[in-house]
């Protein structure tokens, strides 16, 4: 999850974020780190460029993205399906 | 026509150096252009981290209204009486081209997003919470006697308060903000608003 | 500084008709525009269906008169301009003090993009008038040169309510008495910029797009041009206009670059505004002609915003962006035209493909085409990124 949260500050451009300011289970939007719907569709493209995982609908988005852990689970179960 | 209108407050940006109401108030030599813009968010705001989420052209525009409103707090207006009013040349050009370079790979969703000149005065308004009229033209060169005619008859038709208005224009490494803050009320510089007194703060 | 301003006559070229005549007879047989893409190249042609003029530039240029190397862009606009003036039979324009006010969002980008290819290929090979016209500015010059309008011209960007600001400030240069007649409003042509910049924020739709209706997944693109022609009472007086722009207003959302405020902020100061300058209340408003882009978000904010503003009764409503697309920087020119032909012809526009009423508010669109109807007050709404919201209202008398 520790390089998860690198790759999200790097694509989201977070410059005054550090790593270990982001809780695995803090919510990414709105209260939480504060992301709008532009931040989500760029965790997307993340998803894509880093992962290999392409998502298609977006309304799947908020379930996917709450929270780092939700984040890692999901890339992890997609992996597991394609390997 | 003008009496009722003062330029209340004014930021020019350019050649690496800010000049508020004709002062000369920061300068950093050297830096290139991204580096510039912030260390003028580390001058004069900090604590909004959807800045560095900004295009080059928002930046510009937005760090040069912070230094605009320094001493001139708008909290005095209803969010819909103050307007903005913004023109450039190049449009948001400069980031239209760094978007095309993301399509042949993943195209960048917020990228995309700046692909637009009025983002930049969607960015001012959202900070500072003004919901008045907004508008943003494309012309070759900064037009005063057109800017300042379009602001005085928002003033005087009374559609606002009190307007944000000017030039904005970044393309490459080129650059230049001329920013003025006109109010009905007089307070801070108070100059007449007038073509000249803009033309004069603006050279 | 007073006085009224008219509506003269209008001019609109769309993916459903390339005159005014034509897009009503689509409105009439219920047959929207959206199709495979034709003209356009993009990898996304088999995915989204798009509102495409149809006819290819060579066919624009030889119904406008001009060059067929000229942006698509500028052909729309020439063609939808030189409508709306004939439209309004007031003969050789050089003899007024007369303006051209036109939106756009992409310039000659639809050029661009073809130099691009080549010279990617070969930097020798591109050819280098297609760049020339690049810039929004650069459109609105050309037809205004080829209009012969010279007192002033002007190109308004700001987003998908351009169209609609252009109205605005052709009406306030009347009103202030710096020109008899005015042409305002809005050109786009679609581009690949645009459309794979859509796809990227993911509100486009595979299929045609249901505006106000619950299944809604996006809009659809399309492109064309549309602009009335602004007079002074003066000018009114002599002609049999088809109805006074009575208000307008713009506002800023102040939320987010792309996405409206839950409760439609901007949308809703925008309607009140227009309204106020208008004088009428909420009540006298007999059709509202709806930005209604076909996204979860825009049309969710769009109805909290009207029904804040027109609970408990409704006037009929409805998105002619089910059978144009969203045409960007041309919408709100392209609607201003149809609400001012409303009036005149008592016409309640059709939303197609309505079938599923919305869980956020109480109202529902037209989804038939009538005309006979003694329409008094038309509101037209284009609100765009950036928070742009304008609103419009046009009057009968």
């Amino acid at each position: 999850m520790a390089d998860l949260k690198v790759q999200i500050i790097q694509q989201l451009n977070l410059q005054e974020v550090k790593p270990e300011d982001i809780g695995n289970d803090q919510p990414l939007f709105k209260e939480g780190l504060g992301l709008d719907s532009i931040d989500a569709l760029e965790l997307i493209v993340l998803l894509q460029q880093h992962h290999n995982i392409r998502i298609a609908k977006p309304e799947d988005g908020p379930n996917i993205f709450y929270s780092v852990r939700t984040m890692a689970e999901y890339i992890t179960a997609e992996q597991n399906k394609t390997a | 026509m003008s009496e009722n209108a003062y330029i209340t407050s004014a930021c020019v940006i350019r050649n690496n150096m800010v000049t508020r109401n004709g002062e000369k108030v920061f300068e950093e030599k050297n830096a290139a252009l991204p580096e510039f813009l912030r260390a003028l968010y580390d001058r004069y705001s900090g604590q909004y981290p959807k800045f560095h989420k900004m295009d080059l052209l928002s930046k510009l525009g937005w760090a040069a209204v912070e230094i605009l409103l320094q001493e001139t707090p708008m909290d005095m207006y209803a969010p819909e009486d103050t307007g903005v009013v913004l023109a450039n040349t190049s449009s948001s050009l400069d980031t239209d081209e760094r978007y095309y370079e993301t399509v042949s790979e993943i195209a960048s969703p917020a990228l995309f997003v700046y692909t637009l000149p009025n983002i930049v005065i969607g960015e001012i308004s959202i900070r500072h919470k003004f919901k008045g009229e907004n508008a943003f033209f494309v012309d070759d060169r900064f037009d005063i006697g057109f800017i300042a005619g379009y602001v005085r008859q928002l003033l005087e038709t009374g559609a606002v308060k009190a307007c944000v208005c000017g030039w904005v224009e970044q393309y490459h490494t080129g650059y230049e903000a001329a920013l003025y803050l006109v109010e009905k009320n007089a307070r801070g510089m108070a100059l007449p608003f007038t073509a000249e007194q803009v033309e004069k703060l603006y050279r | 500084m007073s006085g009224n301003v008219w509506i003269a006559g209008g001019g609109v070229i769309s993916g459903i008709g390339q005159n005014l005549g034509q897009c009503m007879a689509a409105f009439e047989a219920m047959q929207p525009g959206m199709e495979k893409m034709r003209h356009l190249q993009s990898v996304h042609a088999g995915t989204f269906p798009v509102a495409e003029v149809k006819a290819d530039n060579e066919e624009l240029a030889r119904k406008a008169g001009m060059p067929a190397h000229w942006s698509r862009t500028a052909l729309l606009s020439m063609l939808a301009a030189k409508e709306a003036w004939q439209s309004a039979g007031l003969g050789d324009i050089s003899q007024y003090r007369a303006g051209f006010v036109s939106a756009n969002t992409v310039g000659g980008m639809d050029k661009t993009e073809d130099f691009m290819k080549s010279f990617l290929d070969n930097a020798a090979s591109g050819r280098l008038r297609h760049v020339v016209h690049h810039e929004c500015g650069a459109v609105t010059e050309l037809v205004a040169d080829a209009l012969g309008i010279r007192h002033h011209v002007s190109t308004i960007s700001t987003a998908c309510s351009s169209g609609a600001n252009a109205l605005m400030y052709g009406a306030r240069m009347i009103r202030a008495g710096m020109l008899d007649v005015v042409i305002a409003g809005g050109t786009d042509s679609l581009t690949r910029f645009t459309l794979n910049g859509f796809n990227t924020l993911m509100i486009l739709d595979q299929q045609p797009c249901r505006p106000f209706d619950d299944t809604r997944t996006g809009l659809n693109l399309g492109e064309g041009a549309g602009y009335v022609v602004l007079v002074s009472d003066e000018i009114a007086r002599k002609i049999k206009p088809w109805c006074r722009i009575s208000g307008f207003a713009n506002a800023n959302d102040a939320y987010h670059q792309t996405a409206s405020s839950p409760e439609g902020i901007g949308n809703f100061k925008a309607m009140e505004g227009a309204l106020k300058m208008s004088g009428l209340a909420a009540s006298e408003i007999d059709y509202i002609n709806l930005h209604g882009t076909g996204t979860q978000n825009n049309d969710s904010s769009e109805g909290r915003a009207v029904e804040r503003l027109f609970a408990p009764s409704y006037p009929p409503l409805s998105s002619t962006k089910s059978f144009t697309g969203h045409t960007l920087g041309a919408s709100g020119g392209i609607e201003a035209v149809f609400s001012a032909w409303a009036l005149r012809e008592g016409i309640i526009y059709p939303n197609a493909n309505f079938t599923t009423q919305m869980k956020e508010v109480p109202f529902s669109p037209v989804t038939h085409f009538s005309k006979g109807h003694a329409l008094r007050h038309v509101m037209s709404n284009s609100f765009g990124f950036g928070g742009n919201c304008s609103s419009l209202v046009f009057s009968k008398e």
